[in-house]
């Protein structure tokens, strides 16, 4: 699915991520772990095609293409959703609009007919529900005036709609309340299948319990320190970064 | 991304056809006889032709304003012709009478003159060059004893009607453009609603500049007798030429008691080539009086056309309880130069004034939103809400802001809000990460940007406004 290596990046000359490696299977699920400012939001959003940040040095295939010589929305259309870490507001654009747009721009690059309006509207209600999201949250301006939870939630209805080959979680689970959290797992956990993986970047080891990964990572100054399975969140759940 | 942005294709001027017709074209130059001829063309009454002849007068005294923050060559009023009409018969009775070429230069433009086509609930006055060709569904209007016609047929129908109204807004020497407008305008619209009546319409005028080097001298209109309301809707094109054209227009509207005028504007002149070639200068005065009580008038434009453009809608609230808006999108790519806005002069006691502006500013654009508030010393408990956004895309663009406000009566109350905003590297991001082009993103954004104005639009319009937006927007993304 996903193969890292070497992977090299700098934004106004600093160097941030010093020979990143990962490899992530189709229906595997990776979790990433690391103090602050090591580097993980960087590494998210260089898959997902952030052009501020310069890669320097390595490769990154996804389903056998090269991703780096893809356009954001090639990348998205290909199957990569990023799910942020802080949502943007666009004021005047309705939540469903975007989605809606966003959608049929993915079924636009496969060939497929744009969806209807009253097809959409029966899609997003059903995965709305789920989510227990407000309908009202639907027609408001994309984020605009969602408390951080409701951002939160709002970026994994998007992914339950655009059904991503690959999700990147970028701290979906802070600011979210004990029942959301569990919401927003279970919206994950539904969607996991032999064919879709995740990468979850996260501080706490709780969500780990709720969506149980199939390998941990530690990443510290820019690259992966060290690898495990899910024991390994609870040890640095005890123990913290020091030994990095 | 802002690399992306900085790279300013060009999309071509989907209007840019010119039409093959015989024209009467007046020989270039700004004289008397110009205006006798002009003024005898129409079969004017004498009035007429003394009212041009003492605009011109006032013209020839008055300087170019040049106080706007726009830079262009001086203008030579006499490298320009005056009057450019079809040869073809000059007022058809019937669609068959009309010269088929202008018949198709509507229907390229998506405004067929042929009733049944017609948008449901649209009836088009088309001014062509320096005549109104047509006007639709006159004898439906007539009905309800809603008159609308062109100007010049006004003149020879309802002369007490414009004699009364004409100049009485804009008076003739008024500034400089308003007084050239005065002594040369050659058509335009007159719309006139009786009391009480509910025009059962939206009116529109449909304004193309074809031939070489003429400028459009139109003259508006409007009157709302009392408790009747209007919507107007004005639009304009003009061909694809290297050298500019000027366009000099003057609206006048009066709201009697109780009534409302809505008045929008959606203007797409050539806007020149990326060299900043060509395109039309755009110097219009439009004013709005509410005359009556409880009187309301609602200036809506989308401005994404002209290489330049001089324009400040305004309403002058005399009646108690009235109230004035200003509702503006105003799009500058390219070279294009924009120096808009309104003006809000409360006199009446509890009069109230609404001000939404949105500036956006692609490739080399110049966008300047100007205004001004004045409350006089009787506008007892007055208030206005002004909020200005601009929006850069890019960042060779500009945009200012030069808000004026007057007040004189310590009962008023202000709000004013204003913001500037680049547009976000991190808005793009997001909508491409989730599947949209650059272009797609860009148009998105903007016209979230510009909600709050499109919703004043009628239905039809804000449909077409978006698109408008998306395709002058085009190429300001690579
Ligand atoms: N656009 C940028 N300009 C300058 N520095 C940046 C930029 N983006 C990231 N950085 C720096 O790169 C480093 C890594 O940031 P990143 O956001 O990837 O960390 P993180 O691991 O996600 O941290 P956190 O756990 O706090 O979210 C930080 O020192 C940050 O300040
Ligand atoms: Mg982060």
């Amino acid at each position: 699915m996903l193969e890292v290596k070497n992977l090299h990046v700098q934004v106004d000359d600093k160097e941030i991520l010093k020979g990143m490696d990962i490899t992530v299977a189709p229906g595997e699920v990776h979790s990433i772990m690391g103090p602050n400012g090591s580097g993980k939001s960087t590494l998210a959003q260089v898959l997902a095609g952030k052009e501020a940040y310069e890669v320097t040095e390595g490769e990154v295939t996804f389903q056998g293409k090269d991703l780096l010589d893809l356009e954001p929305e090639e990348r998205a259309c290909e199957g990569i959703f990023l799910a942020f870490q802080y949502p943007v507001e666009i004021p005047g654009v309705a939540n469903t609009y975007l989605l809606r747009e966003a959608l049929n721009a993915k079924r636009e690059y496969r060939d497929e007919k744009p969806l209807k309006h009253v097809e959409f509207a029966k899609l997003a209600r059903e995965k709305m529900k789920t989510l227990g999201i407000d309908e009202d949250l639907l027609k408001r301006s994309v984020n605009a005036g969602f408390s951080g939870g409701e951002k939160k939630r709002n970026e994994i209805f998007q992914m339950q709609i655009l059904e991503p080959a690959l999700a990147v979680l970028d701290e979906t689970d802070s600011g979210l309340d004990i029942d959301a959290l569990k919401i927003v797992a279970n919206g994950v956990n539904s969607m996991r299948d032999s064919g879709r993986s995740f990468i979850v970047i996260t501080h706490y080891q709780r969500l780990l319990n709720y969506i149980v990964p199939d390998f941990v990572h530690v990443m510290v100054d820019g690259k992966i320190v060290r690898s495990g399975g899910k024991e390994l969140a609870h040890e640095l759940e005890e123990k913290g970064y020091a030994e990095f | 991304m802002s690399v992306d942005l900085e790279k300013l294709a060009q999309e071509e001027y989907k209007y840019g056809f010119v039409t093959d017709v015989e024209q009467e074209v007046a020989p270039k130059g700004l004289s008397e006889d110009t205006i006798r001829m002009i003024s005898s063309k129409k079969n004017e009454p004498e009035w007429l032709l003394e009212w041009r002849l003492g605009a011109y007068e006032s013209w020839k005294k008055m300087k170019e304003p040049r106080w706007a923050f726009l830079r262009y060559p001086e203008i030579d009023f006499n490298d320009i012709s005056y009057y450019a009409a079809p040869k073809s018969n000059p007022s058809p009775k019937s669609l068959d009478e009309i010269d088929p070429e202008i018949k198709e230069t509507y229907d390229k433009l998506g405004i067929p003159l042929e009733e049944q086509k017609m948008l449901a609930g649209v009836a088009v006055d088309a001014v062509f060059d320096s005549v109104s060709v047509f006007t639709t569904f006159k004898e439906k209007l007539a009905e309800e004893g809603v008159i609308f016609c062109s100007i010049s047929e006004a003149v020879e129908e309802y002369p007490d009607l414009v004699r009364k109204y004409l100049g009485s807004v804009v008076p003739r020497g008024d500034n400089f453009y308003a007084a050239l407008n005065s002594a040369v305008f050659t058509d335009g619209s007159f719309v006139y609603i009786p009391k009480g009546v509910r025009c059962p319409m939206e009116l529109s005028t449909y304004f193309r500049i074809n031939a070489e080097n003429t400028g459009q001298f139109e003259r508006t209109l409007i009157i709302a007798e009392e408790g009747s309301y209007v919507s107007y809707l004005e639009g304009c094109t003009a061909p694809q030429r290297d050298e500019n054209q000027l366009h000099a227009a003057v609206v006048e509207l009066v709201a009697h008691n109780d009534s409302t005028i809505k008045y929008s504007t959606i203007q797409n002149w050539y806007p020149g080539d990326k060299q900043g070639k060509g395109g039309i200068y755009n110097f219009v005065t439009k004013r709005g009086r509410c005359v009556g009580r409880g009187s309301r008038i609602s200036w809506t434009q989308v401005e994404t056309g002209s290489a330049i453009t001089w324009k400040y809608p305004s309403c002058v609230l005399e009646g108690d309880n009235s109230v004035g808006e200003f509702y503006s999108v105003a799009l500058t790519n390219r070279r294009q130069q924009a120096d808009t806005g309104t003006k809000m002069v409360h006199v009446g006691k509890n009069t109230s004034s609404t001000i939404i502006s949105k500036g956006i500013s692609a490739g080399e654009g110049q966008n300047i939103y100007r205004g001004l508030v004045e409350i006089g010393k009787n506008a007892e408990k007055a208030r206005n809400y002004t909020q200005c956004d601009s929006m850069l895309i890019g960042d060779r663009c500009g945009a200012h802001t030069f808000p004026y406000i007057e007040v004189r009566n310590s009962t008023a109350h202000m709000e004013h809000e204003a913001s500037t905003s680049k547009i976000g590297e991190d808005q793009m991001f997001y909508c491409r990460q989730r599947g949209l082009s650059a272009e797609d993103a860009v148009s998105l954004i903007v016209n979230g940007f510009c909600k709050e104005v499109f919703k004043e639009l009628p239905f039809e319009f804000a449909v077409e406004a978006e698109k408008l937006l998306s395709v002058s927007l085009e190429g300001s993304v690579g």
